[in-house]
């Protein structure tokens, strides 16, 4: 077996791995990355990309069947209809197309990429088992970005067939007449309400007593009003038992109930991949079931690097891409450092929320006397005439400098406003900054603009 | 446009010259009508100049630590719209040869403060841009733990770029955020190690020090002082407990009207007393005429540390106060010249001078004397001895008084007896008070 050699070896092409990879092949770096499947990782194939299409098209589809609103503007359409196998090859098509993207990129910068499954071998070497045989390649750096994969339930495995994870979940050629949904995080929600939207009968069922647990009442309530509209069932404070015969067995106030289901999608979390490819012999410090890493990803092995939701949470795409850009240049001889002030994190359901920084109670903690300012979306023009104007955006600063702390919208089509909120959090910027800027008429960015000025105490539009 | 001419002005009566101890302007500067241009010191009292006329400075008339005469011209502005002033007069009186001294052209660079430190020797002149000096770093302690400092990201990458921890950098902006200017006047010029800083290492730093103002005068008045006296001490111990016992009494009833006393009105006390007795040291000796002026009235110099340095301001008429009229008094003047706003009357004309330096008196000292007077009584620390009295040791309050005097008039025997009638006076505190006693 003839060795490679290379500078860089990045185990794992997502969005962590492969953005080191430009970066470390644009720096001029000799990097390998090894990838058993297509470049993009999870988000890119079975995460935020494909179910973004799908609640795009299950958008569609609602807002064509919404005779209401359809009326009030003065539109009459017949029943639509849906080739659902249509919308999953338009979405593999979207997703191919971003993936021959990457590995374009990749080659443009220098990288070479081999397929397969990657094991490890020591800090310095790993072997890549590709269709072609065993590469055993030598390196001076090793990065992990081998990202995380569906939790599943003991009570509740995952058999491809009816019990689902997201992955399969987004795979479906044909839209469940019933699916129950066990877990109400974002992943749970998003789906559960974009299958709904295509015509499922959805019920959601969460252990704990709240959906959205990551978020607090405020922003999770027009949710909730949005599900009831939508006739999803949601069972709070109940657990799944089992799944036999098209039926969910959950116990819940004490009884066991069963809830008709076609499919079951399992959404109760992510965990690291950590095992199977020969991580454990490098006996690297954990942080519970993560690699634990510093400031600078570096792991506890001197030039083995970890990057994405492999190193903890947020599980999210942009920063394990902020990650692997970071490492790279670190490799370089850069000094860097992950010192973000925010990650933004979003969650596509309907509507949207967007959360950057603190939250009001968690800013109190934090640092004490807070301001806080609201500014719902139904005194803003743009989101009437959108006929969306459900929800709000909020601001929460100290008190005594008035620097923004946190940064939290719900509504129709704020995650494009993620971008401003992140921005003045790392920044720095304080209400003043936010108030003090123009913010374009009209549009629903200046929901955040009156909502500084509502913690300033001097809103013009409430 | 003309060029008008700026002269040192009449900062007092009797007042020939005055020193220039700050310039507030450099050449190319615009001022307003009104504006003050420079400080300058006289005997007693720093001025500070304004300027009558709004223009560009286009020359000064010295640099800081200089002594003009009055009339000299001590800065000239370029007023749009005005006639030339004429040429300045020669300056009136014996200025000294600093005074005629040609405009510099271009003027040195003014020193901001009569103290500036630099951080490397003085050989590299410190151009640094006028707008770091409001970014400047300031040795503050770190943020808290956990609270992150304000800036952006392209501050905090070139912080990392330039190894400096945001922490400990200073920030101007709203909130205390950090610019890229912060970034760059710390990076310019970081901090001192912080004392944590493993290992020792050689301090290389050396400040100069322009010695100007005050600290000129008493520079010149101490080396003139040695110079020309022939000094000699005389130390001698005084047992004050039962001046002790005194004034602790009187001080357990102190009022407002009568404030808690301390042995330095019993010593002014005992002064007065003393040099009645012994007029030869209470006099001044005009050592270019050879004469020796003999005074009736004792004003009594006490010396005092100010924030600027020694001052010796004067109680006057020492002989007609009684004890908390001499403690009043001397009070007054001694906080008028520690803030700055002692008379010219409250600082000169003293006949004999007290010095005391309080609990760090020290067991003896030898005091300069403050020419052109003739002797200076030194006050030194208390302390409990063991003094050996009628046939065993008894615990005593001991305290030495270490005096000059001005050798080539006093002799030793003079001096002596005088101080021993202090002495005297201070161990029997009953006689301070009894009037008419004398040896």
């Amino acid at each position: 077996m003839n060795e490679l050699r290379c500078k860089v070896l990045i185990i794992g092409g997502g969005p962590g791995g492969y953005v080191a990879a430009i970066r470390a092949g644009e720096l001029g770096l000799d990097t390998v990355l090894v990838e058993d499947g297509r470049f993009g990782g999870t988000c890119l194939h079975v995460g935020c990309i494909p179910s973004k299409a799908i609640i795009h098209a299950a958008d569609a589809a609602h807002a064509l069947a919404d005779p209401l609103a359809l009326n009030a503007i003065g539109l009459t359409l017949a029943a639509p209809a849906l080739d659902f196998a249509k919308t999953i090859a338009w979405k593999d098509g979207i997703v191919s197309r971003l993936s021959t993207g990457v590995g374009a990129l990749l080659k443009k910068a220098g990288v070479r990429s081999l397929r397969g499954r990657a094991t490890i071998v020591d800090g310095k070497s790993a072997i890549a088992h590709a269709d072609t045989g065993d590469q055993r390649i030598a390196c001076e750096h090793l990065v992990i970005a081998t990202g995380s994969e569906p939790l599943g339930l003991a009570a509740l495995p995952f058999d491809g067939e009816d019990v689902l994870s997201s992955t399969e979940a987004l795979a479906l050629t044909k839209v469940p007449e019933t699916l129950a949904v066990v877990g109400a995080g974002y992943i749970g929600m998003e789906l559960g309400m974009a299958f709904a939207k295509l015509g499922a009968k959805v019920t959601i069922v969460e252990a704990l007593p709240k959906i959205l647990p990551l978020y607090d009442e405020e922003l999770s309530q027009p949710v909730v009003r949005r599900c009831a509209d939508l006739g999803i069932d949601t069972l709070l404070g109940a657990r799944a038992r089992g799944f036999a015969n098209r039926t969910l067995k959950i116990f819940a106030d004490g009884d066991e109930q069963a809830i008709p289901a076609e499919k079951a999608l399992v959404a109760v979390g992510r965990r690291p991949r950590t095992i199977g490819f020969g991580l454990e012999s490098l006996d690297l410090a954990m942080a519970g079931p993560f690699i634990r890493i510093d400031d600078r990803c570096a792991t506890s092995m001197r030039n083995v690097w970890a990057v994405g939701d492999v190193t903890g949470e947020p599980m999210l795409a942009h920063r394990a891409m902020a990650q692997g850009e970071m490492v790279a240049e670190i490799i370089a001889g850069e000094k860097r450092a992950f010192d973000h002030r925010a990650i933004p994190a979003i969650c596509f359901t309907d509507p949207e929320i967007v959360a950057v920084g603190l939250s009001p109670d968690a800013a109190r903690a934090a640092h004490g006397e807070t301001l806080v300012g609201l500014f719902p979306f139904r005194a803003n023009g743009r989101a009437m005439t959108k006929q969306d104007d459900e929800g709000f955006v909020r601001i929460t600063a100290r008190a005594d400098n008035h620097v923004v702390l946190g940064i939290h919208a719900v509504g129709g089509g704020v995650s494009e406003l993620s971008s401003a909120f992140a921005l003045a959090l790392e920044m720095g910027a304080r209400l003043e900054d936010v108030a003090g800027t123009i913010h374009a008429h009209p549009t629903e960015s200046e929901a955040f603009h009156e909502a500084a000025l509502k913690a300033l105490g001097k809103p013009l539009h409430i | 446009m003309g060029a008008r001419s700026i002269r040192m002005p009449d900062v007092g009566e009797g007042v020939a010259e005055a020193e220039i101890v700050e310039w507030s302007v450099k050449v190319g500067d615009l001022v307003r009508e009104d504006q003050i241009v420079a400080s300058v010191m006289t005997d007693k009292a720093t001025v500070e100049i304004p300027t009558p006329v709004a223009g560009a400075v286009v020359a000064l008339g010295g640099a800081v630590g200089d002594v003009l005469a009055v009339g000299a011209e001590l800065i000239r502005i370029e007023a749009p719209g005005l006639p030339d002033s004429p040429p300045p007069p020669p300056p009136k009186g014996a200025a000294k040869a600093a005074a005629a001294q040609a405009l510099a052209e271009p003027a040195p660079p003014p020193a901001p403060v009569a103290e500036k430190a630099h951080e490397a020797p003085p050989s590299a002149p410190s151009a640094a841009p006028l707008r770091l000096v409001s970014t400047a770093p300031q040795r503050g302690a770190p943020r808290p733990a956990g609270e992150k400092p304000i800036a952006s990201p392209a501050v905090r990458l070139k912080a990392r770029h330039a190894g400096v921890d945001l922490r400990f950098v200073h920030g101007t902006g709203p909130a205390g955020r950090i610019t890229h200017d912060d970034l760059e006047a710390y990076i310019a010029k970081p901090p001192e190690a912080p004392a944590t800083a493993p290992g020792r290492h050689p301090n290389l730093s050396a400040e100069t020090i322009k010695v100007v103002g005050l600290r000129r005068r008493i520079a010149q008045n101490m080396a003139e002082s040695s110079r020309r006296v022939a000094h000699f001490s005389y130390v001698e111990e005084v047992d004050v407990t039962a001046l002790e016992d005194l004034r602790a009494a009187l001080n357990v009833h102190a009022t407002e009207v009568r404030p808690k006393l301390t042995m330095l009105p019993f010593l002014m006390l005992a002064t007065v007393r003393a040099v009645a007795d012994h007029p030869q040291v209470n006099a001044h000796y005009d050592d270019d005429n050879e004469v020796i002026e003999r005074f009736g009235a004792v004003h009594l110099g006490i010396a005092t540390q100010t924030p600027v340095g020694l001052m010796v301001p004067v109680v006057r008429h020492a002989e007609v106060l009684g004890l908390y009229e001499a403690a009043r008094e001397m009070r007054r003047v001694s906080e008028a010249a520690r803030q700055g706003v002692a008379a010219r009357e409250d600082l000169s004309g003293s006949t004999i001078t007290l010095t005391s330096l309080g609990a760090l008196g020290g067991i003896a000292s030898t005091p300069v004397v403050n020419r052109p007077e003739v002797a200076i009584v030194g006050v030194n620390k208390i302390v409990v001895r063991p003094v050996w009295r009628d046939g065993g040791f008894v615990p005593r309050k001991m305290m030495n008084l270490s005096s000059s005097f001005d050798h080539r008039v006093i002799d030793g025997h003079d001096a002596a007896t005088f101080i021993q009638r202090v002495r005297a006076l201070l161990e029997a505190p009953a006689t301070l008070f009894i009037e008419g006693n004398s040896s």
